[in-house]
């Protein structure tokens, strides 16, 4: 079959709507899936094409539908639940972390959980404290979960399907703001399998790798070396966990600089694990720099002037990578230039 | 007769299995928190009369008696509690995880409330394919305190699910009265405000609690019945965790207990079947406990392999 250019949202849609045509046992929920505006439009039809009762909106109860969906596994269904906002699965822990993560494993193999939590980040137009975190390290340090932070339709698509076709909890995190892009995405169904990451654009001087969002900040920030004379290998790791250590490893000892760009805070965080990975694995084979980025230390502030200065951009990270290659603090910044994701996103939501 | 024979087998084999658990933990044969339901066990037996096998059953971490009355395996059960990997969950389980997908009895949680919502999702399922099946979600009174009592209550009374709520009240939450946890401590008004007609069960009658899990389970095989909840009142005898009393505590008295213990409905079910028939239950039944341990004690401990293993269900 074919491949065009679709959008991230319409990746997402295709890739839940033909799976629950091939498979009756899938069905799909959250809060306000079947609304008009189907979150953001990856939900978008669902309900009319399958019914109410495989795809349906939700009282207002994270905790109690996480463990709903458990259920549902444990019955043979393969649920989908859709969160419009990643801060909201705080309210589940307890079933994603107890229960979830742990079912396979604690009951002897007897039971296993193939359910799909999908959830949002958002960012910029204010969207402040609650409406813009990247949790997903706290899903990444817990056994029996995976997470998937696909920045692309394709991956979108690829990875939503072999979520759905896993027989195992599966958190795929999009970002808001990767939604209205579009790529080239095979009409046919395909799965980008756990654990393989992809070199984006090749280089030698320092590997970049971008989580979520910031993947898109490195490939600009991999422009911006270039006209600087560095060359830079920009990898995106596509699953956080299972994390494809081989690739970023092998990028790393090639050009033994790397520059990990995550869309979440420093500490304990994605960033910190793939950097660990790194060293761990290469540690005495030659010299090695590393540098992690991420949200500030603080809490996501709404005012422009502030939530610009917590986020890493393509500014920052060319100017963390040139410094990692030159071995010091040069003070070298890129021009600025218009941000290129201001442009299809508008407020409010 | 064959039915109080049945139900009598139910309660005196749950009630020897844990006196025998209770016996062998001070040898420290069973590393495992062990929860038990000596004095409780008439609310499981009432209700598993209702079940059939292919009904579906979540509890709590005191589910010993759950387990059995639903028709979990014994021998897996002892072997869990010893952590040998012929256990229910081949060791990794506990017992506060007993599992027998087979019996139809789904795991239980160690934390308060959790597979509340299990029970209802699996109904969902279950109504989702038609199916004239019915799933039984068992808690305690300190389960209603938590929030997704009510989330998961009201789901199942919004989609009509075919999930009979059954709240095991034995008044304490490890050491805290109910009465010093909820302002209006009725869990019946609670469920009867979410639109589940409720019932509450007084004494603990095993035959009262198997009749109205019965009349609940037939409406809701029919397909359209929505959930019923019934809070069965009992008294937990052992302390809260552990095999011994706890009246040195303080935080209860013991003449709380008397009515309960002078109400045991094993020792009623004794005086109503048949003599000679009881004498050949309970011999079966010690037999079939005395083998659960002995297989028990000769099953290996898991291999250093087995760490490592079902943290992911790896594609068939």
């Amino acid at each position: 079959m074919s491949e065009r250019d679709q959008s991230y949202v319409d990746a997402l849609r295709d890739a839940a709507l033909q799976e629950m045509e091939r498979d009756p046992s899938v069905v799909c929920f959250g809060l306000d899936v079947d609304d008009p505006k189907a979150i953001q439009g990856t939900t978008r039809g669902l309900a009319l094409r399958f019914g109410s009762e495989r795809v349906f909106g939700t009282p207002l109860a994270e905790d109690a539908m996480t463990g709903v969906a458990i259920g549902m596994a444990l019955a043979g269904l393969r649920p989908i639940h859709v969160h419009i906002r990643m801060d909201f699965l705080l309210l589940a822990m307890n079933q994603l972390v107890n229960i979830a993560a742990k079912s396979h494993y604690m009951y002897g193999g007897h039971v296993h959980l193939p359910i799909v939590v999908r959830s949002m980040i958002g960012k910029s137009w204010g969207q402040g404290a609650q409406h813009s975190q990247g949790l997903y390290a706290f899903f990444m340090h817990v056994p029996g979960l995976k997470v998937a932070a696909p920045t692309n339709p394709h991956d979108a698509k690829g990875c939503l399907i072999a979520a759905i076709r896993d027989d195992n909890p599966v958190m795929l995190v999009e970002h808001r703001l990767l939604y209205p892009h579009k790529g080239p995405v095979p009409e046919a169904l395909y799965e980008q399998r756990p654990g393989r990451a992809r070199v984006v654009a090749p280089g030698s001087d320092v590997t970049l790798v971008g989580i979520s969002h910031m993947l898109v900040e490195c490939l600009q920030a991999r422009a911006h070396l270039a006209e600087k004379g560095v060359s830079a290998e920009v990898i995106d790791p596509i699953w956080l966990a299972p994390l494809d250590t081989d690739t970023i490893a092998a990028s790393v000892a090639k050009t033994g600089r790397l520059v990990a760009v995550d869309n979440g805070w420093t500490t304990c965080g994605a960033s910190a694990e793939i950097v660990a990975r790194v060293v761990e694995r290469l540690q005495g084979t030659r010299d090695l720099r590393v540098h992690r980025m991420g949200f500030a230390p603080t809490t996501c502030p709404p005012t422009p002037s502030l939530e610009k200065l917590f986020y890493a951009d393509a500014r920052t990270i060319a100017a963390a990578a040139n410094d990692l290659v030159e071995g010091r603090s040069t003070g070298w910044l890129p021009e600025e230039q218009p941000d290129a994701d201001a442009i299809p996103f508008r407020g409010p939501f | 007769m064959a039915e109080l024979a049945h139900i009598y087998r139910s309660l005196f084999r749950i009630r020897r299995v844990e006196e025998e658990i209770a016996r062998v933990y001070p040898t420290d044969v069973i590393k495992s928190p062990v929860h038990l339901s000596i004095g409780q066990e008439s609310v499981s037996v009432g209700l598993c009369e209702a079940l059939r096998p292919d009904d579906a059953a979540f509890g709590t971490y005191r589910s010993h008696a759950l387990y059995l009355a639903k028709g979990g395996d014994l021998r897996g059960m002892i072997a869990e509690l010893y952590g040998k990997a012929t256990g229910c969950a081949g060791g990794k389980g506990g017992s506060m995880h007993m599992i027998d997908v087979a019996a139809g009895v789904f795991g239980s949680s160690a934390v308060v409330g959790t597979t509340i919502p299990h029970a209802v999702g699996y109904a969902y399922a279950v109504k989702l394919r038609r199916e004239p099946r019915v799933v039984a979600c068992v808690f305690g009174d300190g389960a209603v305190d938590e929030g997704v009592f009510y989330e998961s209550l009201n789901f199942a009374a919004l989609k009509r699910l075919p999930v009979l709520f059954v709240c095991e009240n034995n008044g304490y939450a490890i050491h805290t009265h109910q009465r010093l946890r909820q302002h209006v401590p009725d869990a019946c008004a609670r469920a009867t405000a979410l639109g589940i007609p409720s019932e509450r069960i007084d004494d603990g009658d095993v035959l009262r609690i198997a009749e109205r899990a019965g009349a609940a389970a037939l409406a809701m095989r029919g397909g359209e019945a929505g959930p019923v909840f019934l809070e069965c009142m009992t008294y937990r005898w052992k302390e809260h965790v552990g095999p011994g009393d706890d009246w040195n505590l303080g935080y209860r008295e013991r003449a709380e207990a008397e009515p309960w213990i002078r109400n045991d409905q094993v020792a009623r079910l004794a005086t109503l079947i048949d003599a000679a028939l009881r004498k050949s239950i309970e011999s079966e039944v010690e037999a079939e406990i005395a083998d659960a341990f002995a297989f028990a004690e000769r099953s290996p401990f898991p291999g250093p392999d087995a760490l490592h293993t079902q943290v992911f269900r790896e594609r068939p």
